[in-house]
């Protein structure tokens, strides 16, 4: 408790990497983890960064990334891993805006690899998805990205191939801004939360085609229905008259899956430290490949002041369900409090990581308890007629004709009428009769917790945005599914059935209305752009480079088709983008569709040694 | 139209054998008929959302308030315009910088990553069955390869007592192709081993998932020497607890006429009806116990009980289902 703590200071910075380094070193983890992401670390200085030897922190123009195998084990669980330069998380890059980066990737596995850089805008051939953007880097191959860094702010890489980002190829990547940071605070952690499985994703994938089930443990069942809890008998009958499944939250979950930030489960307890009085900036980065986490830090509020890289105007809440490839920063000042739990709890509640920010090592606040798992409404299945009833002020008028229509209406589940863009088939069990928008919603499982909860309402981009022009048209892209049959779309076709690409003329300003035809949420990324949720008054809506779209319900975004190319366009849930939820999305100039892209020649990629 | 197929299958297979099909007749039907009775005002019931003109979303909002009003367009002139799209272009911008054939081979390749294709094993049943006389062994297995419309399945279900010549040994390889969201064509040919004479026959079913969970299939088997027999199945995963499932089931199978030489009288041959309370802990090996009777019905009894054997029988059984 004492306020002369040495650990606790924050000048002797190296001093304190160094022993972060020893105490992971006699936990026998410290190979595996860079220095920014063991537990004791100091954070990441905010000041000009420079890469410090074995820090795990990359810098400067030239960078070097060496992709590779490795094993890696956690809460018992050991298997296989694919990781950077021998880590996992892998290197965090700390980039500065308006530099230009040249990052030369080795392959050293014995098939494809390409890394992602998930959210900086790059030229369309830098983007790294094989077969839309390059053509991979194959084995002994090095490719090397080279762009310019054109904003600011948290993001992450990822591999694009054969889900490689499951088996641990995941890494954070830091931009600061050109100028003065109006956001610097006295110290910064970043946490990369992830979930890790012994099985791999290939096999969970065959697993839940044998049974979509397979890894839900928490069903409802008879036990629960005779002691009241869950659903009640009527709407247990009712929903399993349209086989829906209301606890079909998670199809990959605990019961496989360790969740670890930075690399490290619960029993690991990640720590990073602060100072008292001090304002501690989160650089919060979901990198899963299945799980969306619901993030919070018991007794401390957590003020946004970023989400996916953007500036967002400050917005103070208690907890945020972070979707997969989102990030948030968030600003927290703990005070004289001496710990806190850092708690990142699977969307289902099948499991949940611990992390602790401490004023020195060795402290532990409380571990919660996983909270009862939710069970999904009819809002969840596009049925929810509520918000067609109630206005803004909550009248509720039962009298008006409006509502003895929908009184005791049978919803038709599949009626082509309602989304006739999308293909019907064997890959589409339901389509959502009345999706509403949900941005205003709190996200699923948390719609009744007793604090603050961040719903992308709330979010305000700090900065106007840059385009405000009002949409030229727009379209509907329905993300559609068979759960049970554990098949994955979008408008009712998969991304392995080659289907057309989603055309867009460069600098045209387009609508894109997302339609949640399944119960489940999906986080969705579009690849080269930035887009602005149509949310609140135009000017400063929030803007992202991954949506959460909520069961049943839909999204709207605005986008400006500056990225000229081809981009990949699809929910980062990585079984249900490898499913078929996914499509091409490509920005064509009007009128000279071949003539111009020999500027790009100066930008190519090099390829070195292993090839030809 | 694959609804319309099902019920086609359907109708003619079992309307009177067995109430199962009729089950998932059912369910095929509501997949269509739904539709007539639905008030289709409420697709226009979305638009007073889009159009509703609103006040400022603030930024504090709850969620009790409902977003599909509050977010959606904060003002008229916020309305997306009716532009045309561009046309949908053919050409790969990355062939420019990168080579055209490596990148031709890289897209098949993403393509193809994502055509799931697989092999599985599923054995439901596979059982000691100790009963009043001689115990014996049962089992219901199928191994399939194949994507998620169409699978090539090879499913096998026996039963025998020890000691004695099994009693049934039934083979069957068919193609499974997807109709509907749940529901499946079977088209193949079945052959028993036993009982004897051997015989060979082909295969129309369709199988799939009722409302309600009911897991129901209905088959309509016509042999080599052109005698007709159907066969219906259900059943039903009943969770207790998360761990503790009880499975009831029923089988039950018809003949369209006599065929002395399998001891068979036309009508209901055969009816069984199993209750299977298993230990799910782990999916790929789950233990069950349970019950398990059996009764061969009408004209085929009658002939059972001419040869000296029993025309029913119950056993208690311990088995596993495993999943590989």
């Amino acid at each position: 408790m004492s306020k002369f703590d040495p650990a606790a200071a924050p000048i002797p910075r190296r001093r304190l990497l160094a022993m972060g380094g020893a105490l992971a070193g006699s936990l026998g983890v410290a190979g595996l983890f860079p220095a920014w992401a063991r537990s004791g670390t100091a954070g990441i200085a905010h000041a000009s960064p420079h890469a410090t030897a074995g820090s795990g922190v990359l810098s400067g123009a030239a960078i070097a990334l060496r992709i590779g195998e490795s094993h890696f084990a956690t809460g018992g669980r050991s298997s296989h891993a694919v990781t950077v330069n021998g880590t996992l998380p892998a290197p965090l890059l700390r980039l500065r805006e308006g530099q230009t980066v040249r990052i030369a990737v080795t392959n050293t596995l014995a098939e494809q690899t390409s890394i992602h850089w998930h959210g900086l805008l790059v030229p369309f051939h830098m983007d790294g998805v094989p077969g839309v953007s390059f053509p991979g880097i194959d084995p002994g191959e090095t490719f090397t990205y080279e762009f310019p860094l054109t904003h600011s702010g948290t993001f992450w890489y990822h591999s694009h191939s054969g889900m490689q980002e499951a088996v641990g190829l995941y890494g954070p990547i830091v931009i600061d801004p050109a100028g003065p940071d109006p956001l610097a605070c006295e110290r910064e952690h970043v946490l990369v939360l992830s979930d890790w499985s012994p099985i791999h994703p290939h096999e969970q994938m065959r697993r839940l085609k044998m049974m979509s089930g397979y890894f839900n443990r928490q069903k409802q069942d008879l036990a629960g229905l005779l002691a009241g809890k869950d659903q009640s008998l009527a709407d247990r009958l009712a929903w399993g008259q349209m086989r829906m499944d209301a606890t079909d939250i998670s199809d990959v979950t605990g019961t496989t899956y360790s969740f670890l930030v930075n690399g490290h489960g619960t029993a690991e307890n990640w720590t990073g430290l602060f100072a008292p009085g001090e304002r501690v900036r989160l650089r919060v980065i979901n990198a899963s490949s299945m799980t969306n986490f619901n993030f919070r830090i018991p007794g401390l509020p957590l003020k946004v002041v970023a989400a996916d890289g953007n500036p967002v105007q400050p917005v103070e809440t208690d907890e945020v369900q972070i979707a997969i490839a989102e990030t948030y920063d968030f600003i927290v000042e703990p005070g004289e409090v001496e710990s806190y739990a850092i708690v990142a709890e699977a969307l289902d509640r099948s499991g949940q990581v611990r992390a602790t920010l401490a004023r020195r090592m060795g402290l532990a606040a409380a571990v919660p308890e996983i909270r009862r798992r939710p069970v999904l409404t009819m809002r969840d299945m596009g049925m929810d007629m509520s918000g067609m009833d109630m206005g803004q002020d909550g009248e509720i008028d039962l009298s008006k004709p409006a509502n003895e229509s929908m009184a005791g209406h049978s919803m038709k589940m599949r009626d082509p009428a309602v989304a006739p863009t999308v293909k019907m088939g064997p890959g589409v069990a339901t389509l959502s009769p009345m999706p509403v928008d949900r941005l205003a919603d709190r996200p699923t499982g948390l719609e009744d917790v007793d604090h603050r909860v961040l719903t992308y309402a709330e979010l305000r981009a700090r900065d106007p945005n840059p385009d405000p022009r009002v949409p030229s048209r727009q379209i509907d892209v329905h993300l559609t599914a068979n759960m049970e049959r554990y098949m994955w779309s979008m408008d009712g076709t998969a991304m392995s059935e080659n289907p057309d690409p989603i055309p867009f003329r460069l600098g045209e300003r387009v609508r894109v209305n997302l339609v949640n035809d399944t119960m489940m949420p999906h986080p969705i990324h579009l690849h080269g752009h930035f887009f602005e949720l149509v949310s609140g008054e135009p000017g400063n809506r929030p803007r992202k480079h991954t949506v959460n779209v909520l069961p049943g319900g839909k999204v709207s975004f605005d986008l400006t088709a500056d990225g000229e190319g081809d981009w990949a366009f699809h929910c980062h849930m990585l079984l249900h983008m490898h499913a078929g939820m996914m499509r091409v999305v490509t920005v064509r100039r009007d009128g000279e569709p071949e003539e111009r892209h020999s500027g790009h020649e100066g930008h190519q990629g090099h390829m070195g040694a292993g090839e030809g | 139209m694959a609804p319309t197929l099902s019920r086609l299958i359907l109708a003619p297979l079992l309307v009177s054998t067995m109430p199962f099909a009729a089950c998932a007749q059912e369910a095929s039907a509501a997949a269509t008929h739904d539709h007539s009775s639905m008030d289709h005002s409420m697709h226009g019931m979305e638009m007073p959302a889009q159009e509703m003109p609103q006040p400022t979303a603030t930024p504090v909002m709850d969620h009790s308030a409902h977003a599909g009003h509050a977010t959606s367009e904060a003002t008229v002139s916020d309305q997306p315009g009716d532009a045309p799209p561009p046309p949908v272009p053919t050409d790969h911008p990355a062939d420019r910088i990168f080579a055209p054939d490596r990148m031709a081979a890289s897209r098949k390749a993403m393509i193809g990553e994502m055509r799931f294709s697989t092999f599985a094993l599923q054995v439901d049943q596979l059982e000691y069955r100790a009963a009043k006389g001689r115990d014996g062994s049962g089992w219901d297995a199928q191994a399939w390869y194949g994507g998620d419309i169409d699978r090539v399945v090879l499913a096998s279900e026996g039963e025998g007592s020890f000691g004695e010549r099994a009693e049934r040994i039934e083979l069957a390889g068919y193609w499974r192709h997807a109709l509907d969201p749940w529901f499946n064509l079977q088209l193949g040919v079945r052959h028993d081993f036993r009982p004897d004479p051997q015989r060979t026959y082909a295969l129309i079913g369709i199988e799939g998932l009722a409302p309600y969970w009911f897991e129901v299939s209905g088959q309509v088997l016509v042999s080599d020497k052109g005698d007709t027999h159907a066969r219906g199945k259900a059943a039903y995963q009943q969770r207790i607890t998360r761990t503790l499932v009880v499975e009831p089931e029923a089988e039950v199978d018809f003949a369209f006429q006599d065929v002395p030489d399998l001891s068979v009288g036309s009508g209901f041959e055969r009816l069984e009806l199993g209750a299977r309370l298993r230990y799910d802990r782990n999916r790929s090996l789950a233990p069950y116990v349970g019950v398990h009777w059996e009764r061969k019905l009408g004209q085929t009894a009658r002939l059972a009980r001419a040869a000296g054997d029993d025309a029913s029988g119950v056993s208690a059984v311990v088995g596993v289902r495993a999943m590989f």
